[in-house]
């Protein structure tokens, strides 16, 4: 059986409840930190583990923890990001639903080690539902002496509350979300000052992502070391994976980093294989931001061997051949999907989701879903493809904020390895715009 | 369909001791952060936000009207035009589309007799497209508030479009 760090107990009936937690050894953390060690203590604990954040970027966790400024007089804050807005992504919605309490003690235990009195939890405005699962949770750890004042009877005291976004993408960003915890547009800062320093009321920050906050628990119970003997190599642990597409099994999967990506597309305890016997043509393996890889570089490196769901093997090979762990959202395509249409689509997406402070995102984004669109529905220019590249280029590191990278990305991965379907469009708009057609080359499909 | 004039705005007192319960949940004088919360009750309440409703969110956290302006348009969920009774949120991104998103949204355009921004004649629905609601293992799927439900905005997951027809009959009813 593969290790459940994060899901062991979620599909037992009432663990959404303190008392079901509470027996299958939940809320042990927070005893253990607040009474038996000291805040520096627990922050090392979460520097040996090696956890990296869930949210995307892959940052280590306790590192980010150490630069958290702690000037005499300023509070310190805790915040959450429960934004989850990266299309393809659905963990943390699915591990806050059933089981909140396992992100309740997780930010009790992190607010602990940061020295925070105050913490915020950050869910998208559209979760209505969960923020009321996470409100009861937290009133039921604030009637059990596990938050609020002297927490256990020692002298630690914290305040949890959740905050509602109200639907923007950009708010997934951490500082795009503290202007909006402000009570702002979700504009994101220049950076520096970084959050650590000057985040949330210009007072020392962390954000973190639902699934980093969740691991610090058991992290807590068993000790950093035990964490980094999980996983491979520099990424420990384990990753909760949202599966979609074309698939048998959509669904969250909790894996050990390092399964093969090969056995989890087609092994029946993850996604099942492809959905109607069909092929795979292509896959998107972190949320919609990262490169989009055909089906022969997925499963396997450029050098011919097996890539594994780690941050390394995934980002094996550059961007020329590789992709990125991402946020753990894995699209699948099989091989009646149009790689055009879904390119077009996710620029759609981020034109729609700039907030537009800067020129080359707001008006780049914009240009490439024209021009996209033009190419989808028959209308493309030989040159329109040597154009998209073009504009990529110049969003890519030319904005305040990493949407803008994010959205040339998906466009110039699609076209490094699916240049002849965009071809194919340009040069024959009669047959791409038949309704169901798609470009087929045998060769990259598994 | 009725075109609220919205000029007696007011909470009712329950509402209003919770907005006073959000306001506490920030520091001293950051009571602008309680911004979001507040306009999704006012949402609920009046189902849309008019001019009147944004000012009147303004006096509650005594901010300038312009500030409530600022933030109600740039987050996608508020509605800054009446709306039908039930609002359709059907999401239009990727890994909805791979499973049959856009089939559903043209079903649900034919069947009201309305394109994506409109409501249907009668006043009961008003189809909005939206981006990725995290849901993509449930594709194609879409949302829709329930103010009957204090205002929740109920996930509907694995859709076809009679499954659709079936909410209609019974459920948005
Ligand atoms: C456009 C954009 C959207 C993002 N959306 C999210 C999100 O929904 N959830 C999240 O945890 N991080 C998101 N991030 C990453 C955050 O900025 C930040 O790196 C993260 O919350 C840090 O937490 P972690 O270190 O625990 O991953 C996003 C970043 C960008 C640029
Ligand atoms: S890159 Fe785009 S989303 Fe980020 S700050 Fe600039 S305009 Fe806004
Ligand atoms: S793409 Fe529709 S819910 Fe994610």
């Amino acid at each position: 059986m593969a290790i459940k760090i994060l899901t062991e107990h979620i599909n037992k009936p009432g663990i959404e409840t303190f008392e079901v937690y509470r027996q299958h050894g939940g809320y042990a953390a927070v005893e253990k930190a607040l009474k038996k060690m000291t805040p520096d203590e627990v922050v090392e604990e979460v520097k040996k583990s090696g956890l990296r954040g869930r949210g995307g970027a892959g940052f280590p966790a306790g590192m980010k923890w150490g630069f958290l400024a702690k000037p005499e007089g300023k509070p310190r804050y805790l915040v959450c990001n429960a934004d989850e807005s990266e299309p393809g992504t659905f963990k943390d919605r699915h591990l806050m639903a059933h089981s909140p309490h396992t992100l309740i003690e997780g930010m009790i235990v992190a607010s602990y080690a940061l020295g925070a009195k105050t913490s915020y939890i950050y869910v998208r405005g559209e979760m209505l539902y969960v923020i009321r699962i996470l409100e009861k949770a937290i009133a039921e750890a604030y009637a059990k002496g596990f938050l609020g004042k002297n927490i256990l009877g020692t002298d630690y005291s914290l305040d949890l509350y959740v905050h509602p976004g109200g639907g923007a993408y950009i708010c997934g960003e951490e500082t795009a979300l503290l202007e909006s915890l402000e009570g702002k547009r979700g504009n994101p800062r220049n950076k520096p000052p970084f959050p650590a320093v000057s985040g949330l009321y210009n007072c020392p920050t962390v954000v973190n992502n639902v699934e980093t906050i969740a691991a610090v628990s058991w992290i807590i119970n068993n000790g950093g070391e035990e964490y980094a003997k999980v996983g491979v190599g520099r990424s420990t642990g384990t990753k909760l994976i949202s599966a979609c597409g074309n698939i048998n099994k959509p669904g969250v999967y909790e894996i050990e980093l390092g399964v093969p990506v090969e056995e989890f597309i087609y092994s029946d305890e993850y996604c099942g294989g492809i959905a109607g016997g069909k092929k795979l043509k292509a896959v998107v393996a972190g949320g919609s931001s990262v490169p989009v890889l055909p089906a022969n570089l997925i499963t396997k490196t450029a050098s011919g061997e097996n890539r594994l769901m780690t941050y390394e093997s995934l980002s094996d090979g550059g961007f020329a051949t590789g992709t990125m762990l991402g946020s753990g959202g894995f699209i699948v395509f099989d091989e009646d999907q149009c790689i055009v249409r879904n390119t077009w689509n996710f620029s759609r997406f981020y034109h729609h989701e700039s907030c537009g402070q800067c020129s080359p995102c707001r008006e780049g984004t914009g240009w490439m879903e024209k021009v996209l669109h033009r190419i989808e529905y028959g209308h493309g220019h030989a040159h329109d493809i040597d154009l998209l590249v073009d504009v990529a280029r110049k969003i890519e590191g030319n904005t305040i904020c990493p949407l803008g990278d994010a959205a040339a990305w998906p466009v110039g991965s699609a076209i490094r390895h699916f240049r002849d379907e965009f071809e194919w469009h340009i040069r024959h708009p009669h047959e791409a715009t038949r309704k169901g057609a798609v470009y087929r080359k045998e060769a990259v499909l598994v | 369909m009725i075109e609220h004039t919205q000029t007696d705005v007011r909470f009712p007192e329950e509402t209003l001791k919770q907005v006073r319960e959000i306001i506490s949940r920030y520091p001293e004088g950051r009571q602008k952060s309680a911004i979001l919360p507040i306009l999704h009750l006012a949402q609920n309440e009046w189902n849309w936000l008019s001019a009147p409703v944004m000012d009147y969110v303004a006096t509650l956290l005594d901010i300038q009207p312009i500030e409530v302006y600022e933030v109600a348009t740039f987050y996608t969920m508020f509605n800054l035009e009446p709306v039908g009774k039930y609002v359709l949120e059907v999401c239009r991104t990727g890994p909805c589309c791979l499973r049959g998103a856009e089939q559903l949204i043209e079903h649900i355009e034919n069947k009201f007799g309305i394109q994506v921004g409109q409501t249907s004649p009668d006043g009961m629905f008003t189809l909005k497209t939206v981006e990725c609601l995290a849901a993509c293992g449930g594709a194609p799927c879409l949302q829709v508030r329930l103010k009957r439900e204090g205002g929740i905005h109920k996930y509907y997951e694995n859709l076809t479009p009679e499954k659709v027809d079936g909410l209609v009959e019974k459920e948005w009813v």
